[in-house]
């Protein structure tokens, strides 16, 4: 042990100038990006000073205008309701085809894999360009967009959830004589179920904020709203659509935290 | 009843685990299969119902021979082995009677099992299982929150529901206290008497064996090196058997042995183990 | 239990088996009016994953010519730029405000104020942030890093807060009793407990604005997005599916390098 007492001390200082390079080549990295974005010299007043006047002319928000989002914001609540259903139904078969120990062959395994690869990648607001070219322009392809992108999440982590069970149960449960749905029913389901419904809610939760956006690319919802009155510059009806979509979101997340809380 | 002729099983690592093992198991007996650790014991019981797939050798159980099924009759023939687990291996998040009730499996459809909806009969049989193992008060009880031995017994309640013509029961006490393990034997040995099938078990406390078994195969290495009643196994036969490794018993507890067979490296007395590849 | 007649029904986690079904009628009810409410309607969803399949044939294979590529690259360079400097930016705000969000050093009032900041930018997806930037500051990059760094700074210091939250009260005390000022304190006796945390949240949130910069350039906030967006505008769809091929390999190789660092620093 004593003998190599030194060389930790070497590992050490080594540590510490690594953690040095790192800082300096992230110092660099960052003043040669500012370079490369050639926004130039900011007024450090500006910029507050603008952020503050958009935030004044917002206030106070149009209450008037609350009974036209009603619509939109339920129909946000769908996309994302619908997504999110859809995504769980298709995420079981990816999820048994990406994760090591219940997929079929090392082909279906990176099938798997590639699917929650090009999912995860692609964000929400690119799927519903996507899919707003092949189902035209509406809820329906923000649902399709929403369902697209959670797959992915969902296929990755309940995979790594397969991952990890225990195999044993899933063995006497073989043993019996039982096939390979009972299989699953028995010895994977009730092992992956609580993952399975904590994660399906905590992804509603995330897709009823992504959901706000599709309108912008018109794929429905409550962005279409909130584009049309920035665009407009109808400051005060915009923030009564932010204020709405801040309450929907608390809501949501509080609901999400206590239904995952309940799930054992 | 269990006719297992010359079977053998080499790992894909190249461990030669059953070389060649022949022996049969009858009537309503209790056989109990000593060895040290990685003698292929628990490889032995698992290449019976081909949880394990055996390299060679025939296994001819009431005149099927397994070791030749297709994928949808090996498993109607599963469910003529009973099988019961060291590590008890039950659904941990479902009930006990759901636990039970998975012995069934192999009687009702997908859609039955996914609904729960077993035949009356065979809830009936579950609860009469359920009160001989002394557990039809825990029925909807989560497995999780039983003891060590509560699950064990609902081990062997789900095995024996399956009404098997035989079972295999893989080193049922190694987690458990002795007075337990003592209980799980004689459960075991009651069952086989009480339903006339044979149990086979692996074990390695060599005094449960020649307390509870009836008849004893001893393993060393992959080989059959004895075989006869608890009477038999005299000294030099326990020394066949072990060769020179410690001879475990009740009185030590199963600390250090819960691994199976498979993860286990072979003895160091026999350097010739990794030659014969 | 009269023995011969005993049934049994699998335990519900919902108190009744009536309450169990009302639930699941419920639950049903609501995306029959959700599927309703969008318009789902299978000959819809036939023809449009029909259409989808067509889509695929024109998006392949990925193509560019030279200067398309050069501007692929070009916003591409912008949208990585944006991440790094809002990293920075954002964390660096994200700091102070950690501190007084976090309960156990934070006065109450103080608390509450912050808490309500990280949730309103939380709240927001950042697109819509982008697009209220763009309104502010105009278009470009410099809204880009805005957006990133107001999203940063929910994530970050909510997390940061929490981490603070769970330090050893106990040497920080014993730091106090030394009869340190404040500030003293907090750097001997907090700061030194949420380092190696630090070094790992900063990483992967750095990555996840890499994600976050490749998409608001929808909204004309900066990066690849604006391209992306024209592409889209002009059906040039094997210009689109080159666009989205690198996006996918800038946030993999993100995404391989936050793993990397937090597997080694955590």
């Amino acid at each position: 042990m004593s003998a190599e007492q030194p060389s930790w001390q070497r590992f050490d200082r080594r540590r510490r100038i690594g953690r040095f390079l790192a800082v300096l080549t992230a110092g660099v990295v960052v003043i040669a990006s500012w370079q490369f974005m050639d926004i130039g010299v900011v007024d450090p007043n500006t910029v507050p000073r603008e952020i503050a006047d958009l935030l004044t002319r917002m206030y106070p928000p149009d209450i008037a205008y609350t009974p036209q989002i009603i619509g939109p914001l339920i129909e946000t609540i769908h996309i994302a309701a619908l997504g999110t259903v859809g995504a769980l139904v298709l995420s079981i078969p990816v999820a048994l085809l990406a994760a090591e120990n219940t997929t079929p062959n090392a082909a279906t395994f990176w099938l798997g894999k590639l699917i929650v690869t090009v999912s995860r990648s692609v964000n929400t607001i690119i799927w519903a360009l996507i899919f707003v070219v092949t189902f035209g322009s509406g809820p329906l392809a923000g649902a399709v967009a929403i369902a697209f992108r959670s797959v992915g999440f969902l296929g990755k982590l309940l995979g790594e959830e397969i991952e990890e069970i225990d195999f044993g149960q899933v063995e006497a449960v073989r043993a019996t004589g039982a096939s390979s749905l009972q299989l699953l029913l028995y010895g994977v389901l009730p092992q992956v179920k609580p993952a399975l419904i904590g994660l399906a809610i905590y992804r509603w939760d995330i897709n009823i904020r992504d959901s706000t956006v599709l309108g912008f690319v018109g794929a429905g919802g409550i962005g279409v709203q909130l584009f049309q009155s920035v665009n407009a510059f109808a400051w005060q009806s915009t923030a009564m659509i932010l204020l709405v979509i801040l309450g929907v979101v608390v809501v949501t997340e509080g609901l999400s935290a206590y239904t995952r809380g309940l799930v054992r | 009843m269990l006719h297992v002729t010359n079977l053998q099983k080499t790992y894909d690592t190249g461990d030669e685990a059953l070389r060649g093992v022949t022996t049969s198991v009858e009537g309503s007996e209790t056989v109990a299969m000593i060895g040290p650790s990685g003698a292929g014991k628990s490889t032995f019981i698992r290449c019976v119902n081909r949880l394990t797939e055996p390299s060679g050798g025939e296994i001819d159980l009431d005149g099927t021979e397994l070791t030749a099924l297709d994928d949808d009759d090996l498993r109607a023939a599963r469910r003529d082995i009973g099988m019961i687990f060291q590590e008890y291996n039950l659904i941990e998040r479902l009930t006990v009677m759901e636990n039970v009730l998975s012995g069934r499996l192999g009687y009702v459809s997908a859609w039955q099992a996914f609904r729960r909806s077993f035949p009356p009969a065979d809830i009936e049989r579950a609860y009469g299982i359920l009160e001989q193992v002394g557990l039809d008060e825990m029925a909807d009880k989560r497995v999780d929150e039983l003891s060590g031995g509560q699950r064990q017994r609902v081990g062997i309640a789900r095995a024996v529901i399956q009404e098997p013509k035989i079972l295999l029961v893989d080193e049922p006490t190694s987690s458990l206290d002795p007075e337990t393990s003592d209980t799980v034997m004689r459960l075991l040995t009651d069952i086989a008497a009480d339903r006339s099938i044979p149990v086979l078990i692996n074990i390695h406390e060599v005094n449960l064996a020649l307390e509870h078994a009836d008849r004893i195969v001893g393993l060393h290495d992959g080989e059959l090196v004895f075989e006869g009643t608890p009477d038999d196994l005299d000294e030099a036969a326990l020394d066949r058997v072990y060769r020179g490794a410690d001879i475990p018993d009740t009185t030590t507890d199963g600390e250090g042995s819960t691994e199976t067979d498979d993860q286990e490296v072979p003895l160091t007395t026999t350097g010739s183990t990794a030659g014969g590849v | 239990m009269a023995t011969g007649e005993r049934t049994w029904q699998r335990p519900t986690i919902f108190r009744t088996r009536r309450v169990k079904w009302a639930v699941y009628a419920g639950l049903l009810a609501f995306f029959a009016w959700s599927a309703v409410g969008i318009g789902f309607d299978p000959s819809r969803v036939l023809q449009g994953i029909g259409n989808t399949a067509v889509l695929i044939g024109d998006f392949l294979p990925p193509d560019a010519t030279a200067r398309e590529l050069d501007r692929i690259i070009a916003k591409m360079l912008e949208s990585v730029a944006m991440a790094m400097v809002a990293t920075v930016t954002g964390i660096a705000v994200s700091i102070p405000i950690a501190f007084m969000a976090a309960e156990n050093i934070s006065p109450k009032p103080l608390y509450a104020l912050n808490r309500g900041f990280i949730s309103v930018s939380r709240a927001f997806n950042a697109i819509i942030v982008a697009i209220l930037a763009v309104k502010a500051v105009g278009f470009g990059p410099l809204a880009g890093i805005i957006t990133i760094t107001f999203k940063t700074v929910g994530f970050f210091s909510k997390l940061l807060a929490e981490d603070i939250e769970d330090i050893d009260m106990g040497a920080v005390d014993a730091v106090r009793a030394t009869g340190s000022s404040p500030i003293q304190t907090l750097l001997y006796g907090v700061v030194p407990q949420i380092i190696p945390r630090f070094a790992g949240l900063s990483v992967y949130r750095w990555d996840i604005n890499i994600r976050t910069s490749t998409v608001i350039g929808i909204v004309g906030a900066g990066g690849i997005g604006s391209v992306l967006l024209t592409a889209f505008n002009r059906y040039d769809y094997q210009y689109v599916s080159a666009i989205l091929l690198s996006i996918i390999v800038v946030v993999l190789f993100a995404e391989g390098v936050s793993a990397v660092v937090r597997r080694r620093y955590q």
